[in-house]
């Protein structure tokens, strides 16, 4: 039997260990990437409370782990059969009642901790009622793309989610009403929070209460079909004003630039209408996102494509190329026709 | 009749071809083997499903397979390796090993044994059919893309359109049929059949976590089942169990599935603990240390899995006292798990550990199984859920379970009773070749992915964002699942040589102490010239040791 | 050499009875089987069960149960499928006095017991589909309704040719006195038995 082979173990274990230790435990203040999705890079009071958690349990399960780990590896070096060892067997142990009966009760009372740590995570997280001040959405999840609306506000938008800061001393929330108009969706902006699901025949209600301004990404997280991996999100948190400036030009019905008459005549003769919403216009069509203000938003297709002339032409000139799958067809138009409908959209500020 | 001999196994064909015995045959251990194979060409299918998916996410935004064929290959990978890979392998050495190791000629209901290899196979069968069979919605055939749970609504029939999904239905249909079927028939074996002396208490750790196994395949299958049921009246009937249109619960289905999705993970897990159970110990020349705990524990583990199901819908908006509830319950399970990784541990401990090729899959089983139960300790805090569940990070967690830990306690009993299977023992050298791609591939594939999950990266996507910080982990996962895949690559081709140039092994060549030893290898169709009786846990080591036999301890 | 880390119990210095069989292994096999089924086969139609309840109430369209469903004939169903109990307990009872041809009769008459159940729910559901219009994809009721007893109907249906195989075996002396054959197919029956009492509860009395 050659002893190399618990060696080789033994070292490797150990680069294994170092470099899970060095990576996991050691997360930058600042943003190492630029679309930085990730849960360490908590940018709201509650995530910073599971990221709070998350540190407590990673280094009691990782004492356990070192433990365990320890042993095994210091078993398997000091018990190995050498070859000076001849073959008699080794003392035969059949159990030990008080070893057994510690090695039942620490685990209980770990978990007991930790069980313990839950309750109060989980009562943390949610909370029983919405203050008066949060801001409500209605986030409707369609495949493949969000629906949002603050009916206080009457605005309604898609994709992207914009949200007013509070105070420092005072954080003012954003509680998500969550629906689904098909099947299971989830809504995970992982900078802002953990993610709850969007269960047709069910509203399910999450909050969240960001700290700090900036485009924060994420995306759907229960498969939803073909589209699932291009069903992106983004949540933009803005200052007070700017959110107020944003939301006073949502409300506003659709600009009707005379100069691009032409695209919008046409563009509601087609079928457009019946699927998408321009405010100030006879289009009221829901199965799609709402128009009204499309060049407010940065991408388009929930996030499978910025929102620049380009993409926006190849979308319409073919969605499944940008996303297949996807349910809005190929209208079949002429390069001539879709130059007048991109002119159009492009006022639709 | 063609009849003649094979490694001391006679061999009556019912006609002219050898190949006719073993398809009408009723041998447990011609059943054992015929899972075993089976498997391994469904293993090849679904590692290739995952190397495929590795590397179409190599790169944000690469086109190496489209998004619809991505969504069919992780739902089939899935299916595949729970139901066609990992399922049968259990049922396979259970077959196998159970009559051997309690003194019994065959299995209570022979008949019944090769009806559920068959449902087995036919289910297999008809979902890789589906590649072509199935009416997509285009017309050209295709398989499932519904994920290996699948859902509803988005199985309903407005939401999967053609026959696809059907396929899915109704091959794991057949594959629950035959695990009913297996597991009534272990339960009557296991519980009359023993040889005389063989008390409940004297059986085998395998034994013993055959029996739980089977009783949570009594009461986690039938769920499934009607479910699977109500979904195909919804397709098919017009009826509205998932129809939230009619107002129907749209929770129903998770429910349901998962009702039956945890207990059935624990039946692919206690079987290898079996395994690991009968290994270590022999390759440590100790007795397992705390029999009765671990026999406790295995219970215990049987009845709280039951009930800690919904640990998976931690997201979807149940009320924070049923949280709770799910969450301290699967707490309450690691407890046990954690005394049988104890036990084993404590095994080890002055012992004379040979590192044999089984001892050293058994000892990665330990580690990994350990990386891979903290994981989800972790993920029963609730919170930490919310941010990972159905990310990468579950993706890890699940696979350093159910790769790193059943897997790797397969392979680890592919070792140890191939030369009993076929009377040669596989090559060493090959066989830690196998081991340590295995091992190193396995973690380069899968350690990554516990990062990228905190990074962001949910789970089921054919693509993911550029500037997300995820390239790097994806690459390496990559390149450690075409390690890991030459790993197994060994494997097969050792399974293959060592049949014909393996060295002979004889009855009993790792100085064991059960009762399958206690034969030729491979056996007789009637498995022991003579009933033997039995004293202890250990009969052939009371046989060794006449001056200290275990019943003088137990 | 070997040492073993607990002193040898003073009462153990031989090893336990060889032949001693603890009470399971006295058991037979295809009676544990049988039971084994019979245990999948609750938690089967607990399943049903369960989604009916869930969906009792839930309606927004009818017919409801309340409306539906009507009391009389499914008691008359009950009630014989109870008696094809009893029958079936005194074949049995019989078969074990040797008294093989009243086993045969007592099992042509719980054959027919069964068969008039399954006229009886062929009349209701008749009843409901034309005149109530209540049909698997009507509502949920409908389809947690059919399903669950359209199962138990099905379940009936193997019984009777369950019982029809044995009843003609036992006719032709072909079954050996000690089979277990109609003992089984009796547990299968009471089984069957057992789920409609069930089904009655929670259909017919509670969700109405």
């Amino acid at each position: 039997m050659r002893s190399t082979s618990s060696d080789v173990r033994t070292r490797l274990c150990g680069i294994y260990f170092a470099v899970l230790f060095f990576t996991i435990l050691c997360p930058s203040g600042k943003l190492a990437f630029a679309e930085s999705t990730s849960i360490f890079d908590s940018a709201s009071h509650n995530s910073d409370a599971i990221v709070d958690v998350f540190y407590l349990v990673l280094a009691i399960t990782g004492l356990i782990f070192v433990a365990v780990f320890g042993a095994i590896i210091g078993f398997v070096w000091r018990f190995r059969k050498r070859k000076d060892q001849n073959d008699a067997e080794p003392p035969q142990i059949y159990g030990s009642w008080p070893i057994e009966i510690a090695w039942t009760i620490t685990p209980v009372l770990i978990i007991f901790v930790l069980f313990l740590l839950v309750i109060r995570s989980v009562d943390e997280q949610r909370p029983s009622r919405a203050p008066r001040d949060a801001l409500r959405v209605r986030v409707v999840g369609h495949q493949w793309w969000w629906s949002f609306e603050y009916p206080a506000l009457e605005i309604v938008t898609a994709n992207e989610l914009h949200v007013p800061i509070g105070e420092v001393d005072h954080p003012r929330s954003v509680f998500l009403d969550l629906e689904s108009a098909d099947v299971v969706h989830s809504f995970w902006v992982p900078r802002l929070g953990g993610k709850t699901d969007l269960v047709p025949n069910r509203i399910n209600t999450m909050w969240f209460n960001p700290r700090q301004t900036g485009v924060f990404y994420g995306q759907c997280a229960e498969y939803c079909g073909t589209q699932h991996a291009k069903m992106l999100l983004r949540v933009i948190v803005e200052s007070p004003e700017d959110f107020e400036a944003w939301a006073e030009n949502e409300r506003k019905p659709a600009v009707n630039d005379p100069a691009v008459a032409d695209g919008r005549r046409l563009l509601l003769k087609l079928a457009c209408a019946n699927c998408h919403t321009i405010r100030g216009t006879d289009a009221r069509g829901t199965a799609g996102p709402d128009l009204t203000h499309l060049m407010s938003r940065q991408t388009i297709a929930a996030g499978s494509a910025p929102n620049d002339h380009e993409h926006l032409t190849r979308w319409i000139q073919d969605p499944r190329m940008i996303k297949t799958g996807c349910y809005m067809p190929d209208m079949k138009l002429s390069s001539a026709q879709i130059t007048l409908i991109v002119s159009y959209l492009e006022t639709l500020r | 009749m063609a009849s003649g001999t094979h490694n001391g196994t006679e061999l009556h064909a019912p006609g002219p071809f050898p190949w006719q015995g073993w398809l009408t045959t009723v041998d447990h251990k011609r059943i054992g083997v015929m899972y075993l194979i089976a498997s391994c060409v469904f293993m090849a299918l679904g590692g290739l499903e995952a190397l495929l998916m590795r590397l179409q996410l190599w790169q944000p935004n690469l086109n190496l397979v489209s998004a619809g064929t991505f969504n069919q290959l992780f739902t089939m990978h899935g299916t595949t390796m729970i139901f066609f890979v990992v399922m049968p392998i259990q049922a396979g050495m259970a077959n196998y090993l159970v009559p051997l190791m309690i003194g019994a000629r065959d299995v209570a209901f022979p008949r019944l044994n090769a009806f559920g290899f068959w449902m087995f196979l036919f289910g297999g069968a008809l979902l890789y059919f589906s590649y072509i069979g199935a009416m997509g919605l285009y017309g050209s055939g295709s398989a499932p893309d519904i994920g290996w749970y699948a859902y509803a609504p988005l199985t309903s029939p407005a939401f999967s359109r053609g026959n696809s999904t059907d396929y899915w239905l109704l091959s794991t249909l057949l594959a629950g049929v035959g695990s009913v079927s297996f597991g009534v028939n272990l339960i009557a074996t296991i519980v009359t059949m023993r040889a005389p002396g063989m008390r409940l208490r004297a059986m085998p750790l395998f034994v013993w976590m055959m029996l739980v196994t089977s009783g949570l395949i009594l009461f986690a299958f039938p769920p499934f089942t009607a479910a699977e049921i109500m979904i195909l009246f919804d397709r098919h009937l017009g009826s509205h169990f998932f129809d939230t249109q009619a107002g129907a619960h749209g929770l129903l289905w998770q429910h349901l599935f998962w009702f039956f999705g945890h207990p059935e993970v624990y039946i692919l897990a206690l079987p290898a603990f079996g395994m690991i159970s009968e290994i270590i110990p022999v390759f440590s020349r100790k007795v397992i240390f705390g029999y009765s705990s671990m026999v406790a524990a295995t219970v215990g583990i049987g009845f709280i899995s039951m009930s800690v199901w919904a640990h998976h819908m931690f997201t979807v908006g149940m009320t924070s006292t049923l949280d709770l509830f799910f969450s301290g319950a699967t707490f309450l399970v690691a407890v046990p798990t954690g005394i049988k990784m104890f036990n084993w541990i404590a095994t080890l401990y002055g012992g004379k550990l040979q590192l044999t090729v089984p001892m050293l899959f058994a000892l990665g089983f330990l580690t990994l199984f350990l990386v891979g139960g903290l994981t989800g300790v972790m993920l029963a805090v609730v919170p930490m859920d919310w941010q990972l569940s159905d990310s990468y990070f579950l993706i890890g967690h699940f696979h350093f379970v159910a790769f790193g830990g059943i897997l790797f306690a397969i392979m680890a009993a592919y070792y140890y009773w191939y030369p009993k299977m076929t009377g040669r023992i596989l090559g060493r050298r090959l066989g830690l070749w196998h081991f340590w791609l295995q091992f190193i591939g396995f973690n380069l594939t899968f350690v990554p992915m516990h990062f990228s999950g905190i990074l962001g990266m949910p789970r089921r996507v054919y693509t993911y964002q550029a500037d997300a910080g995820l390239e790097i982990w994806n690459q390496i996962s990559t390149v450690g699942a075409i390690i890991t895949g030459i790993g197994l690559l060994c494997f097969v081709c050792n399974l293959i040589v060592s049949f014909r140039y393996g060295r002979i092994a004889g009855d009993d060549p790792w100085n064991a102490w059960t009762l399958e030893w206690a034969t030729t290898s491979p056996p007789p169709s009637y498995n022991f010239e003579q009933i033997p009786s039995v004293n202890s846990r250990r009969p052939l080591w009371d046989l060794k040791h006449p001056t200290d036999p275990d019943w003088l301890h137990e | 050499m070997s040492e073993s880390s607990r002193p040898v119990a003073a009462a153990a210095t031989r090893p336990p009875d060889p032949y001693a069989a603890d009470d399971l292994q006295l058991l037979d096999p295809r009676k544990v089987g049988m039971a084994c089924f019979l245990c999948s086969e609750a938690a089967f139609f607990t399943t049903l069960l369960v989604a009916y309840g869930l969906y009792v109430g839930q309606d927004t369209i009818g017919p409801t149960p309340a409306e539906a469903l009507s009391l009389p004939l499914v008691s008359i169903n009950t009630l014989l499928l109870l008696s094809s109990s009893g029958t079936i307990a005194w074949a049995l009872k019989a078969r074990q006095d040797a008294r093989r041809k009243s086993c045969c009769i007592y099992l042509g008459i719980t054959i027919l017991l069964g068969a008039l159940f399954l006229v009886g729910t062929s009349i209701e559901w008749r009843g409901l589909i034309y005149d109530q219009g209540l049909t698997l994809g009507r509502n949920l009721f409908g389809s947690t309704f059919f399903t669950l007893v359209g199962f138990h109907a099905i379940h009936v249906g193997i019984g009777l040719i369950l019982l029809m195989i044995v009843m003609i075996l036992e006719a032709r002396e072909l079954l050996a006195p000690d089979s277990v054959a109609p003992e089984l197919v009796g547990w299968y029956w009471h089984f069957v038995d057992g789920v409609w009492l069930v089904v009655f509860g929670v259909v017919y009395v509670l969700g109405r």
